[in-house]
C-alpha cells in the first residue's frame, strides 16, 4: 500500500516542532563522518557471540547509520532545513524455533550484548507460542563486502543554499507559469548499513536515495475551481546528479504535451509546466464517462504495477501473515502452481529485481545477508514467482531467498518487502507517438494521481496528473475528471501494446507502508508506455452544497 | 529510559532554555513505553517492548529557526543539542512567515492518564491474542490481529515562560477473523485510552461472528443505495474532510470551504441540520493534551459545525493574524452528537439497505468536492424489512463526505474510535445515510 505518511510530511500545515521525526538532527558538517568500519565489526562480534551464549542457532546484527536532510518550501519561502540522525543496533535471533527482535542505541559492547540476550529471551518465550518452526534458506558467509549506491553527487557536499534557491527558483517558474501557489520539497537520504551474520558475513553498505516533489495549485475564485499539477519526476537510488537536468535526458511525451525526464530532472522546467498545466486543468473538458484505450506513460504506470502486480506477489501477503492490516492476495498459492494462471496478456511480462542502478531498491545485499538479484514474477502472461525471504524459499520450493528482506531502520525488525517490480519493454519497436496512431478512441494518461484497490487486490482506481484524449490516431485535447476501474486480471489481460525499449523507465515509493508497527519502504518499477483496451473511465466531477 | 516526572521534565528543560543564545527556544520532550503484539493465522508472529524519550530543541535568531532532536540527558547532551539547533538557524534562511514563540499558556489537564493502561504487561498482551485465537480455531476460524498500548509523557515549554506536563495512555486492537477457505472476514477495531473500557473477549466475538455471517456473500447492483455505516466506516472519511478546515486554504480558494469570489464560507450551513461536531479536550470518553504541540497555544472546547453550519475553521498563528482573527490550539479530537440508538436499532428502521462494517483504502479523488473512493471491508450485509438479510460482495465508493453528512436520515449512539489514517481521537456515531454511491464490485473478501 502506497500509505499517505508523505501526505502527512508535505502537509502546508507542517509544524516545526514535529519535523525530526525521521531521527536525530545534526550539524550539517557532521553527516560526512563516517563511523569507523572497525567498531561496528566489534559491536556486530558482541552481539553474535552474546546470542550464540545465550542459546541462539542463528543470529544477525544490522549496525545503522540514518541521515536525512529535507527542506520544504511554500511560494518564495523556504519553510524548513532540517537535518536528522539515528544510530542505533538491532539484533535478530532463531531460539527454539522462534524469532526473537531487540534493538538499542546504546552503541557499546554492553549495551548491544544485552539487546542480543533480550532478543534470545523474547525468541525462547515466543518459541511456546510457535507452531511451525522458523525455516532459514541457506546463505554462504561471503566474508567482509562492501556496497555503494554509485553516486556521482553526494547530496552532503552540496550547499544548503544552493539547494534552497533551487527549489524556491522552481516556485517562482511555477508561479510564473500559470499557478497560483506553488510547494516543492527535497528529501535527501543516506543510509550506511553494516550487516553481520552468524553465517560468517561483514557487509557494510553505504546508501544514497533522493526526492524532489513539486505541487503546482492554479485557483480561479471566480468560479470558486482549483486544480493541481505534480511534478514529473522520480524518487531515486542517485546522487545529487538527478538534478543535473542534462538535455540528452529530456524527452516529449507523445503528441509533445509535455517533457518528461530519463536519467535527470529539470525541477524548474517541469515546475514551470505545472503551473501553466494546473491553470489549463481549470478549463479542461469533463470526460465523458465509458469505455476509453487507455495509453499509460511510465510516469503513470509505475503505480498501476505497485499496487496490482507489486503487492499482490508479496508471499507474506498471499500466506496470511498481512491479513489483520494491508490484507492478502488474490495471487494464492494454487494459482501459482497450477502453471497456468494467466495474470495478464502474453506480451505481460514482470520481471523482479534490487540490482537496476539508479532504482529505489537497489542494493548489494539485502537485510538479512542475501546478494540481490534478478527474477521472473510473470512471463508471457503467467504468474511464476512471488517475493519471498529467507523464511519463506522453502515455501514456494526455491534453494535460496530472493533478497526481499528490509527494515526501514535499524530498530525496526527486518521482514519481506518489495523489490523493483516492473514491466519489460515490448519486443517491437514502438514509440509512444506510435502507439497512440493506431487508437481510435483513447486517453493518454500522464503521471500518477488518486490510486485505491482491494485488500485482495483485484478491484482498483486510478486517477493521474494530465489527461489527453486521443481520437483516430491523434492526441486531442486536454481532459479532467478521469479515473479509470478495473479488476487486476482483466486489466492486465487488456494490455493490447508495450513501447520499445527506448521508452522504459522507472517511477517508484518513497513510503511504501506495510506491517505492524507500520514501516516504511523504497520501492522503483519501470514500464515502457503501455497501451489497455476498453478500460472503464468514470468522470469524478461533483457539486456540493 | 523510564517517563519522565514533572519534576524531572522542569528541570531538563529549564536547563535547556538556560543554554539557549537565540532570540527565543522552544523545547519539547517527550517519552513513552510502547508494548506490542501480533497474531496471524492463530500463532503469534511478534511481540516487542519499545521505550524512547526525545528531546526536541528550536531555537531562532530573528526570522531563522533551526530545530535539532536528540535522546541523551546529561548536561553535555542538552548543551549539544541547543548548538546544534542554533548552528542550523544560522544555516537557514529567514521566513518571512515566521512566528515569535506565544507567551503564558493557560493549560487546564485532561483526564488523559490510566494506571491500569500504563500497568499492561507481557501476560495481558498474550491473553488479547489468546481470545482471539482459541475462540477462533473453536469455530475453525483463523485470527490475525495487533494489540498496541502506550504510556507517554509530554513537556513543553518556551523562553516565554510557557511550561506544560502531562501523562497519557492508550491502546489499540484491531482483529480480523477470516475463514479457512477464504469466504467470510470479519473484523473488529477498539482503541481507548483507559483498558477497563476495552473488552478484548467482545471484539474478538465481533469479529468472528461476522466472519461467520459473511460467508456466500451475494452480489448486488453497484449504485445509489441507503447505507447504515458503523462508526469505522466513517471515521477515515471524516478525517479527511475534517483535515481540511485550515482557513487559509479556504481563503486562499483551495478547499471545498472556499466562497466563490473569495473569503470563505464560515456560517453557511453545508451539512443536515442534524449535524453537530465539536472538539473538546476534556471530553471523558475521548481526552486529548490540553495544547497543540505544533504551536504550543492552549486547546479549547469549539464547536466545528452547529446545526449543518460550518461554526469554526482552524487558524494556524501566522493566517490568524493577517486575517485578525483569534488563533487557538488546533483540535486533537472530533465528536459527533449522535442518540442512545444502538446500530441494532438503526438496522431495525431500515426497509432496504447494506450495513457497512468498514471502509478501507480511501483517497482523495477530488479535493474540490473532497470525493473520495474507498471501498468496503469485512463485514457488508444486505438489509430487508429492519433485519439482515444476507452477506453482499464488497463494493467500491466514490463519495464525498460532505454529500453523506447532508443526506443523514437517522444517527446511532457515538462510539470511541481512532481512525487508521487520521489524525484525530474520534467520538463518532454510527448513521443510516440515503444514496451513498457504490460504483463497482469488488472480489475481495
Amino acid at each position: 500500500m502506497e500509505r499517505r505518511a508523505f501526505l502527512n510530511v508535505s502537509s502546508l500545515a507542517l509544524g516545526t516542532m514535529l519535523l525530526p521525526a525521521f531521527g536525530r538532527a545534526i550539524a550539517a558538517e557532521e553527516l560526512l563522518k563516517p563511523v569507523a568500519l572497525q567498531f561496528k565489526k566489534m559491536l556486530a562480534d558482541t552481539a553474535l557471540t552474546a546470542a550464540t551464549q545465550a542459546g541462539a542457532s542463528y543470529c544477525d546484527v544490522r549496525v545503522g547509520r540514518y541521515l536525512n536532510q529535507f527542506i520544504t518550501t511554500r511560494d518564495l519561502n523556504v519553510e524548513n532545513v532540517v537535518n536528522t540522525e539515528s544510530a542505533g543496533v538491532g539484533v535478530r535471533v532463531i531460539a527454539g524455533g522462534a524469532y526473537g527482535f531487540a534493538a538499542t542505541n546504546d552503541m557499546t559492547p554492553d549495551g548491544v550484548a544485552a539487546a542480543a540476550r533480550q532478543a534470545v529471551a523474547i525468541a525462547k518465550a515466543n518459541a511456546k507460542l510457535q507452531t511451525e518452526p522458523v525455516i532459514l534458506a541457506p546463505v554462504k558467509g561471503v566474508g567482509e563486502v562492501a556496497w555503494a549506491t554509485p553516486i556521482v553527487k553526494d547530496w552532503r557536499t552540496v550547499a544548503i543554499k544552493e539547494k534552497a534557491d533551487l527549489l524556491i527558483a522552481a516556485n517562482k517558474a511555477g508561479m510564473e507559469g500559470g499557478a497560483s501557489f506553488m510547494q516543492s520539497l527535497l528529501f535527501q537520504v543516506n543510509q550506511q548499513k553494516y550487516f553481520a551474520s552468524t553465517d560468517g558475513s561483514y557487509i557494510d553498505q553505504d546508501l544514497h536515495r533522493l526526492w524532489m516533489p513539486v505541487f503546482a495549485t492554479a485557483v480561479d475564485q471566480k468560479t470558486n475551481k482549483f486544480r493541481s499539477r505534480q511534478g514529473l519526476s522520480s524518487p531515486v537510488g542517485m546522487g545529487y546528479e538527478y538534478l543535473d537536468a542534462r538535455p540528452e535526458h529530456k524527452i516529449k511525451a507523445a503528441g509533445g504535451v509535455t517533457t518528461l525526464y530519463t536519467k535527470s530532472y529539470d525541477l524548474i522546467e517541469d515546475a514551470r509546466a505545472a503551473g501553466k498545466q494546473a491553470k489549463q486543468k481549470l478549463t479542461a473538458k469533463s470526460v465523458e464517462p465509458g469505455k476509453y484505450d487507455l495509453v499509460l506513460s511510465p510516469e503513470h504506470m509505475w503505480l498501476t504495477i505497485h499496487e496490482s502486480v507489486g503487492h499482490p506477489t508479496e508471499l507474506d501477503r498471499v500466506l496470511g501473515y498481512e491479513a489483520n492490516y494491508a490484507g492478502t492476495s488474490f495471487a494464492t498459492l494454487d494459482k501459482w502452481q497450477s502453471k497456468k494462471f494467466k495474470y495478464g496478456s502474453e506480451m505481460v511480462n514482470i520481471v523482479a529485481d534490487k540490482t537496476t542502478p539508479g532504482s529505489l531498491a537497489n542494493v548489494g545485499y539485502d537485510d538479512e545477508g542475501v546478494k540481490c538479484k534478478r527474477w521472473d514474477i510473470i512471463k508471457d502472461g503467467i504468474l511464476v514467482n512471488y517475493q519471498a525471504t529467507r523464511d519463506q524459499a522453502h515455501i514456494i520450493g526455491e534453494k535460496e531467498s530472493h533478497g526481499c528482506s528490509y527494515a526501514d531502520n535499524w530498530s525496526s525488525v527486518q521482514f519481506q518487502r518489495m523489490p523493483n517490480v516492473s514491466l519489460q519493454a515490448g519486443k517491437k519497436k514502438m514509440t509512444p507517438d506510435e502507439m497512440v496512431k493506431d487508437v481510435k478512441k483513447g486517453i493518454y494518461i500522464v503521471g500518477d494521481g488518486s490510486f485505491s484497490i482491494d485488500q485482495q487486490r483485484y478491484n482498483f482506481q486510478f486517477g493521474g496528473q494530465l489527461f489527453y484524449e486521443i481520437k483516430n490516431g491523434k492526441i486531442g485535447e486536454m481532459l479532467e475528471d478521469v479515473a479509470y476501474q478495473s479488476n487486476t486480471q482483466e486489466f492486465w489481460n487488456a494490455c493490447a501494446g508495450l513501447c520499445d525499449e527506448r521508452d522504459w523507465r522507472m517511477g517508484g515509493s518513497f513510503f511504501d507502508g506495510k506491517g505492524q508497527p507500520s514501516q516504511v519502504s523504497v520501492v522503483s518499477h519501470g514500464a515502457s508506455t503501455a497501451r489497455f483496451n476498453g478500460i472503464n473511465v468514470i468522470n469524478t466531477a461533483r457539486k456540493i452544497g | 529510559m523510564k517517563n519522565l516526572s514533572q519534576d524531572e521534565a522542569k528541570r531538563i528543560s529549564d536547563k535547556v532554555l538556560s543554554f539557549s543564545k537565540g532570540d527565543q527556544c522552544e523545547v519539547n520532550i517527550s517519552g513513552s513505553r510502547k508494548g506490542n503484539i501480533r497474531y496471524a493465522r492463530n500463532a503469534v508472529s511478534t511481540a516487542g517492548l519499545i521505550e524512547d524519550t526525545q528531546l526536541t530543541v528550536s531555537v531562532a535568531f530573528g526570522k531563522k529557526q533551526g530545530i535539532a532532536t536528540i535522546n541523551e540527558f546529561d548536561d553535555k547532551s542538552l548543551e549539544k543539542a541547543v548548538r546544534r539547533a542554533e548552528d542550523l538557524a544560522r544555516l537557514a534562511p529567514e521566513n518571512p512567515e515566521f512566528m515569535t514563540t506565544p507567551t503564558k499558556q493557560q493549560y487546564k489537564a485532561s483526564d488523559t492518564f490510566s494506571q491500569k493502561t500504563a500497568d499492561i504487561d507481557p501476560e495481558f498482551r498474550a491473553q488479547v491474542a489468546a481470545y482471539s485465537i482459541e475462540n477462533s480455531k473453536k469455530n475453525k476460524l483463523v485470527a490475525a490481529g495487533f494489540f498496541s498500548d502506550s504510556s507517554s509523557f509530554t513537556a513543553i515549554a518556551n523562553s516565554n515562560g510557557v511550561f506544560g506536563y502531562q501523562k497519557d495512555t492508550g491502546l489499540d486492537f484491531t482483529v480480523t477473523v477470516r475463514t479457512e477457505d477464504g469466504r467470510g472476514s470479519g473484523w473488529a477495531k477498539r482503541s481507548v485510552g483507559d483498558v477497563s473500557k476495552f473488552d478484548a473477549r467482545e471484539a474478538s466475538n465481533v469479529a468472528i461472528e461476522k466472519a461467520l455471517r459473511s460467508v456466500d456473500a451475494k452480489a448486488l447492483e453497484p449504485g445509489r443505495y441507503t447505507v447504515i455505516l458503523e462508526p469505522a466506516a466513517t471515521s477515515d472519511l471524516l478525517g479527511y474532510m475534517f483535515g481540511g478546515f485550515d482557513a487559509r486554504q479556504a481563503d486562499e480558494g483551495r478547499s471545498f470551504l472556499s466562497k466563490k469570489g473569495g473569503g470563505n464560507r464560515l456560517g453557511e450551513k453545508l451539512f443536515d441540520e442534524q449535524v453537530n461536531v465539536w472538539t473538546d479536550p476534556w471530553d471523558k470518553d475521548v481526552a486529548v493534551l490540553p495544547w497543540d504541540g505544533q504551536n504550543m497555544l492552549a486547546r479549547e472546547r469549539m464547536d466545528i459545525i452547529k446545526g449543518g453550519k460550518i461554526a469554526n475553521l482552524d487558524y494556524s498563528r501566522f493566517w490568524a493574524q493577517k486575517q485578525g482573527k483569534r488563533a487557538v490550539g488546533s483540535p486533537g479530537n472530533i465528536i459527533m452528537a449522535g442518540t442512545n440508538k444502538s446500530t441494532e436499532e438503526l438496522i431495525a428502521n431500515t426497509k432496504k439497505g447494506v450495513l457497512v462494517t468498514r471502509t478501507w483504502y480511501i483517497r482523495m479523488v477530488d479535493p474540490q468536492s473532497v470525493l473520495l473512493t474507498g471501498l468496503t471491508r469485512d463485514g457488508t450485509f444486505y438489509i430487508e424489512n429492519g433485519k439482515i438479510k444476507h452477506p453482499i460482495k464488497n463494493f467500491r465508493f466514490n463519495e464525498s463526505p460532505v454529500t453523506m453528512l447532508n443526506n443523514i436520515e437517522e444517527l446511532g449512539r457515538p462510539e470511541i474510535l481512532s481512525g487508521d489514517e487520521s489524525q484525530y481521537q474520534l467520538l463518532i456515531p454510527a448513521m443510516r445515510v440515503r444514496d451513498f454511491n457504490f460504483t463497482s464490485l469488488s472480489d475481495a473478501v
